[in-house]
């Protein structure tokens, strides 16, 4: 065997970040203190959701100069985002090396019918998901981790919860269902819903994000069946970062320990201000763009 | 009963891997969960993150270095990291357990892992080639005179064994391979 690099080497990655929290930052200070308080990998963008969702306008792929700057001054992964079906700017993400590319709904959409075909890419991607569905469609067209969408930016965690907890039940009572009809409903091969009906679980790892700002919503996710969180806004829009940071990785780890939850949430001043789902017109809805 | 580190990491296909050569297994996450235990697996995952965690606790550490007195550690990517002598990064724990030195991604970013076979050559079994993922992984600098090298990979020291405990700077776990698991705690 000589050396090789197939789609198990990209999930394997994935595989390398469970138990971990995965943290939005958008400068070399951010991506400092979140090493330092113990993130497993940063997700390097110019403005969080929830200041994507204040400003409007374009969101696009962040400057490469400022991913490389991240890049340059912390040792652990570094992810960065591209525009659903926005090929160019994944292809620009994998020439500056990027660990893992998000193909996220936060940014605006590029192309309304088809996401980025990921297979030929060596980077591995990541893609947000709502069901059993769009997971399986991601997963076909490359993905090697899926993440919950939940509402980004929004600082509630209740559209994680529901995509989490649709994704769990969806799997287990996928094996009796009437398969070749279920692939047709997903728009995915037979061969992928067979092996999934029959493992139970995703062929990926399946984390969760979007709405992820206390220690205890991190808990909540990892119970309901995260093997990872994912959290944007949640720590660099609360009062203090580093020990919410802190935390929220304490909480990851010891999420079935709520002693060790309620030890890691004691000293947090305030968390980011969060927005009901009433007062997000659906229109304006990150979680709404791409199935 | 074989205890694996479970703080963050891929902890979960070492536990698969126990199952599969028939021994108990059990995620350690705290002091208390190392008594009772046979030997212990630290697997990959990100050596900062691990050694942030366990920087919280220092009982939990001296724990582990005081069961490495005893019984046998077994080490994968940032599990070695953590048990050798120096890294030459000081956000992250070495705890001296192997007289080894290791640089850290030392092959460059996700885009430079592969899997490939690794030559296995140890005292107590015939020498073969087994599979291994290297994903964002270590190299290791320099070995103390006691360690003895127990894989190769294009003639570089990927596995290393010294009294009881090994570590190697891939993935033998995630490419389905026993071997490594039987040798240490199997004898």
């Amino acid at each position: 065997m000589s050396q090789e690099y197939d789609f198990k080497t990209k999930v394997a990655l994935a595989e390398m970040l469970k138990g971990g929290v995965i943290m939005d930052v958008t400068n070399v200070e951010q991506a400092k203190i979140a090493e330092e308080s113990g993130a497993v990998s940063v997700m390097a963008l110019e403005r969080i959701p929830s200041d994507i969702r204040t400003d409007g306008g374009v969101a696009r792929m962040s400057n490469p100069h400022m991913i490389k700057e991240i890049q340059d001054n912390v040792s652990i992964p570094v992810m960065a985002k591209c525009r659903i079906g926005h090929f160019a700017e994944a292809q620009i993400l994998q020439a500056l090396e990027v660990d893992f590319i998000d193909e996220s709904e936060v940014l605006t959409m590029a192309d309304e019918d088809f996401h980025v075909d990921k297979h030929p890419f060596k980077a591995p991607f990541v893609c947000g998901a709502r069901n059993l569905g769009e997971a399986l469609r991601r997963v076909d067209e490359g993905a090697a981790l899926i993440r919950t969408k939940g509402e980004a930016g929004s600082g509630n965690i209740v559209e994680a919860v529901r995509h989490m907890k649709m994704i769990t039940s969806e799997l287990k009572s996928l094996k009796e269902q009437d398969l070749s009809e279920k692939s047709k409903e997903f728009r995915v091969p037979l061969a992928l819903v067979e092996e999934v009906a029959k493992n139970g679980k995703l062929p990926v790892p399946n984390f969760a994000a979007g709405g992820i700002a206390t220690p205890a919503d991190a808990s909540l996710m990892m119970q309901l069946g995260a093997e990872t969180v994912f959290v944007g806004s949640g720590i660099f829009k609360s009062e203090d970062p580093s020990e919410r940071a802190h935390a929220i990785v304490q909480s990851v780890t010891h999420f079935s320990d709520a002693k060790k939850v309620l030890s890691a949430s004691y000293k947090l001043k305030d968390a980011m201000k969060g927005i009901l789902m009433s007062d997000i017109p659906e229109d304006q809805r990150f979680s709404e763009r791409g199935e | 009963m074989v205890g694996v580190l479970a703080l963050q990491g891929n902890f979960a296909s070492h536990i698969q891997i126990l199952n599969e050569i028939g021994l108990d297994s059990t995620l350690v996450k705290n002091l208390e969960d190392l008594s009772n235990l046979q030997g212990l697996i630290l697997p990959g995952g990100e050596s900062t993150t691990m050694s942030n965690l366990l920087l919280r606790d220092q009982s939990f550490i001296d724990g582990i270095k005081f069961f490495s007195d005893n019984k046998p550690i077994f080490g994968t990517c940032a599990g070695l990291i953590l048990m050798s002598k120096n890294s030459f990064d000081k956000k992250v724990l070495n705890m001296n357990i192997l007289d080894v030195e290791v640089n850290r991604n030392a092959y460059g970013r996700q885009v430079h892992s592969f899997d490939d076979s690794i030559n296995l050559q140890c005292k107590s079994v015939k020498s073969q080639s087994i599979k291994a993922s290297f994903i964002r992984a270590p190299k290791i600098t320099s070995i103390g005179k006691d360690v003895e090298i127990i894989c190769k990979h294009n003639n570089e020291i990927v596995g290393v064994k010294e009294g009881m405990h090994m570590a190697v700077t891939c993935h033998p776990e995630l490419q389905n391979e026993t071997l490594l698991h039987k040798l240490c705690f199997k004898g």
